[in-house]
């Protein structure tokens, strides 16, 4: 039988895996999730077909992330998938829901006329607000830690329903805005991309407002986090995290006015890649916080050995094609319709 | 409100309707893929354009229902946790890797490369053009491989040991992966996909001609499906055979119950027609053909069938559920075959394109392999009730610590939900077909950039020799 745990500490490399799928998940879908947030503030309906157009050989793609995280936390945690789906019940099911309306809009869209175009752009905007909100509110639960007996979840449907869980779920609203609105700066022009850039300014401060917050708020509630994070010497290798955001928020600032196009979407990608660190050093090592580590829900090593195989081989293959299609599709985005 | 109700029985209602409404979607797209591809290829080998045509006519249905069939697939990757949370406990050191090999294997692929099927027309050469069409077919097929690979061990559980703490071990996955009844389940799915297309576009091509519109297309459309019905169809009937025998040899309470037989017995009757009851174990005006059950199952007019008296009442599955849908997809299948008759006497008699009764007859028969994938997938799933892992875990111990009010509560959003999407997705696709192939704008465009209607190759086309 296939097994690599003598030499190899799978439930770790497992654990980064699944933080890995679910960061590229939050970066890749968070901007088309962003472009939906952001459609029907764009100036007209040109714009929108360019916004539609820019992100549409991508979405099913990116949304594929989220089937791989949820996918590979059955896989290699199945308690932590069997605990928290349904603990999360109802803001995944909400959330699935809104990703079954923005997703199909892309299709129904460019085949709808008149009247009826108008209720798609709906679906899809609607459906994008719905799926980043709930996503936002279940981070913010499983952060405050789920209530498990034995190996089961033992809480009520609504336990979710918090004042912190409701502002991370808007906190990720703002920030899926931001990456749509600095996709938008890179692949549109004209009357399309001005106004990306002063949708952009305008949630830039809420991010940095609301990442403030939660950065300052974790610690406050949480004495373990406090301690990972202001212990010696951590201190100081943690350090550099909300250091180089706030160096990067200034970046992002400077780059929209200076009329640079490429740059502010890869520094809202680095906002993105180092409060998802944060929010990760903070997690160790629970993966149900704070009730079942990472440890304790690991696979069996064999099924963890299995997986692992194809993913050495298979993930660098994916991460291949899905460059080469971003790189097929590179420029900007025209209004008509695409095919 | 709902407290009266059972969170088990919820939990499968729901399960059945997001699982039977996604499963519309596969069972279309992968015989859609695969025929894109044979399209495409027969374009760049013959350089005759109405294959081009065909094709971008069809590729736009397919990004329409393959988009329904991703959005309802991504509820499904949750549904084992919110429904199942127990079996996805128990069950998660087996099924998971498979799950996750179907999304590194398949998903990414399929999503990648639709996106070049579909808007990357003039950004890359025909030949990566095509080469995508056959990653994307060839995508579905691997998505198939995985998820049947999955659900047959769920029939057929072997390559694992139960743990003291209750959870399952995988011990040889070679023996979990191709498990007895997976490779029955994936020929006779795969095989039903292609059959399932075959007939939407032998109702289209029937509706064009009854019409008088895209006879040239619709003349290729036909000739193609009816291929399928000719030869592929009695196949169907070969391979369903062969995964009912092997059906009886794992799980023979459910041919029991397909075949609606309560007492063993040697020389079992076929019953054609019955209501079976369960509470009395008995047929209700039941009509009976001697010996023929006996005569297909052992290849022997006396051989022993088992009955469902054989089993403990709560071993047994709902057996007027199975009995009736095995019927509605050996009905179908034999129409199916049928209707590959009759083209074929048609072909002979040069009538098969202008016989309008038999135009009526393929319009009729367009929706026939979704009920017939449906009906079969009915009587597999209800059929191995009341257990989830065949012989080892019951359906009701599986269930999500979730309130039976809450289960109801989004049972009823996904019911409106899927209607609503379902309903302009049926739409849209309608509205595609009646616009038909090679309308005047050209479909393709890299990002917008629409061609100008080519005239010149339409004329040309007509001739049939055009690159």
């Amino acid at each position: 039988m296939l097994n690599f745990e003598s030499f190899l500490d799978l439930a770790l490399i497992w654990y980064g895996l699944i933080f890995t799928a679910l960061l590229l998940y939050v970066i890749l879908d968070g901007f088309d999730l962003g472009v939906g947030i952001l459609f029907p503030f764009a100036p007209t309906d040109q714009c929108r077909d360019r916004m539609m157009n820019s992100i549409a050989p991508f979405w099913d793609g990116n949304e594929t992330w989220l089937v791989l995280a949820g996918g590979g936390l059955f896989a290699a945690f199945p308690l932590a998938y069997a605990i928290l789906m349904p603990a999360l019940y109802v803001p995944i099911i909400v959330m699935l829901l809104g990703l079954i309306f923005r997703g199909v809009a892309f299709e129904f869209r460019f085949k709808a006329s008149g009247k009826s175009r108008r209720i798609w752009d709906y679906a899809f905007h609607f459906g994008s607000l719905t799926a980043t909100f709930f996503q936002g509110v279940v981070l913010g639960t499983v952060v405050q830690g789920i209530t498990v007996e034995g190996r089961r979840y033992a809480g009520g449907a609504f336990d979710w329903v918090d004042a912190y869980s409701i502002m991370v779920g808007i906190a990720l609203v703002f920030g899926y805005a931001l990456l749509g609105s600095t996709w938008l700066v890179m692949k549109t022009e004209g009357e399309t991309q001005q106004w990306a850039r002063q949708s952009g300014s305008y949630v830039l401060g809420y991010v940095g407002l609301f990442i403030a917050v939660v950065s300052i708020s974790m610690p406050v509630m949480d004495p373990a986090v406090r301690s990972l994070w202001f212990s010696l010497p951590n201190f100081f290798y943690l350090l550099p995290v909300p250091f180089l955001t706030a160096l990067f928020f200034a970046f992002i600032w400077r780059d929209l006015h200076k009329g640079r196009e490429v740059r502010p979407f890869i520094f809202s990608i680095g906002v993105f890649v180092l409060s998802y660190m944060g929010l990760a050093i903070s997690m160790w090592p629970w993966i149900v916080p704070t009730a079942v580590t990472f440890r304790q829900a690991a696979a069996a090593p064999e099924s963890q050995s299995l997986l692992l195989i194809g993913t050495v081989f298979l993930l660098p293959l994916v991460l291949g094609y899905t460059a080469y299609c971003y790189y097929l599709f590179r420029g900007k985005a025209s209004h008509e319709s695409a095919y | 409100m709902f407290d009266n109700l059972d969170p088990v029985l919820l939990a499968r209602i729901q399960f059945a309707f997001t699982v039977s409404f996604h499963i519309i979607f596969p069972a279309f797209t992968i015989g859609l893929a695969s025929w894109l591809a044979v399209l495409e290829w027969r374009w760049l080998r013959t350089g005759k354009q109405v294959y081009a045509e065909i094709y971008k006519m069809w590729v736009k249905i397919f990004a329409v229902a393959f988009g329904m069939g991703v959005v309802s697939g991504v509820v499904l990757s949750f549904q084992f946790g919110t429904n199942w949370s127990e079996f996805a406990d128990r069950t998660g050191n087996v099924l998971g890797p498979l799950l996750g090999y179907e999304v590194l294997t398949a998903f990414f692929l399929e999503a990648s490369f639709l996106g070049v099927m579909l808007f990357g027309w003039n950004r890359v050469s025909p030949r990566m053009h095509f080469a995508s069409t056959v990653i994307v077919a060839v995508g579905t097929l691997i998505s198939a491989f995985w998820i049947l690979s999955a659900n047959s061990w769920m029939q057929t559980p072997q390559g694992f040991r139960t743990g003291e703490d209750g959870l399952f071990y995988p011990t040889d996955w070679l023996a979990v992966i191709f498990n007895p009844s997976f490779p029955y389940r994936f020929a006779h799915m795969t095989v039903a996909a292609y059959l399932t297309t075959a007939f939407v576009v032998a109702g289209v091509a029937s509706f064009y001609l009854w019409r008088g519109r895209h006879v040239k297309h619709a003349r290729v459309m036909l000739g193609m499906a009816m291929i399928m019905a000719i030869f592929v169809a009695p196949t169907q009937l070969v391979l369903g055979d062969l995964h009912g025998l092997n059906t009886l040899e794992h799980q023979p309470a459910k041919v029991a119950a397909m075949e609606g037989l309560w007492e063993t017995q040697k020389g079992a009757p076929m019953t054609v027609f019955a209501w079976p009851d369960q509470e009395a174990e008995t047929n209700r005006w039941a009509i009976e053909i001697p010996k023929l059950t006996s005569l297909i199952l052992t290849h022997d007019l006396d051989g022993e069938v088992k009955g469902l008296k054989d089993w403990p009442k709560d071993e047994r599955p709902p057996v007027a559920w199975v009995f009736w849908s095995f019927r509605v997809m050996v009905g179908i299948g034999m129409l199916m075959i049928l209707t590959g008759a009759i083209a074929l006497v048609l072909h002979f008699r040069k009538r098969l394109f202008d016989t309008r009764w038999f135009q009526f007859w393929c319009m009729a028969l367009a929706p026939s392999g979704f009920i017939a994938v449906l009906a079969g997938w009915f009587v597999t799933e209800i059929g191995r009730q009341p257990y989830i892992v065949y012989g080892v875990l019951r359906t009701s111990d599986m269930v999500s610590p979730v309130a039976a009010s809450y289960i109801a509560i989004s049972l009823t959003a996904f019911v409106i939900t899927y209607a609503f999407v379902f309903g302009a997705g049926v739409y849209y696709i309608l509205h595609l077909i009646n616009k038909g192939p090679a309308s005047d704008e050209e479909a393709y465009g890299a990002h917008g950039v629409k061609k100008p209607p080519i005239v010149t190759e339409l004329v040309a086309g007509e001739g049939g020799g055009h690159a």
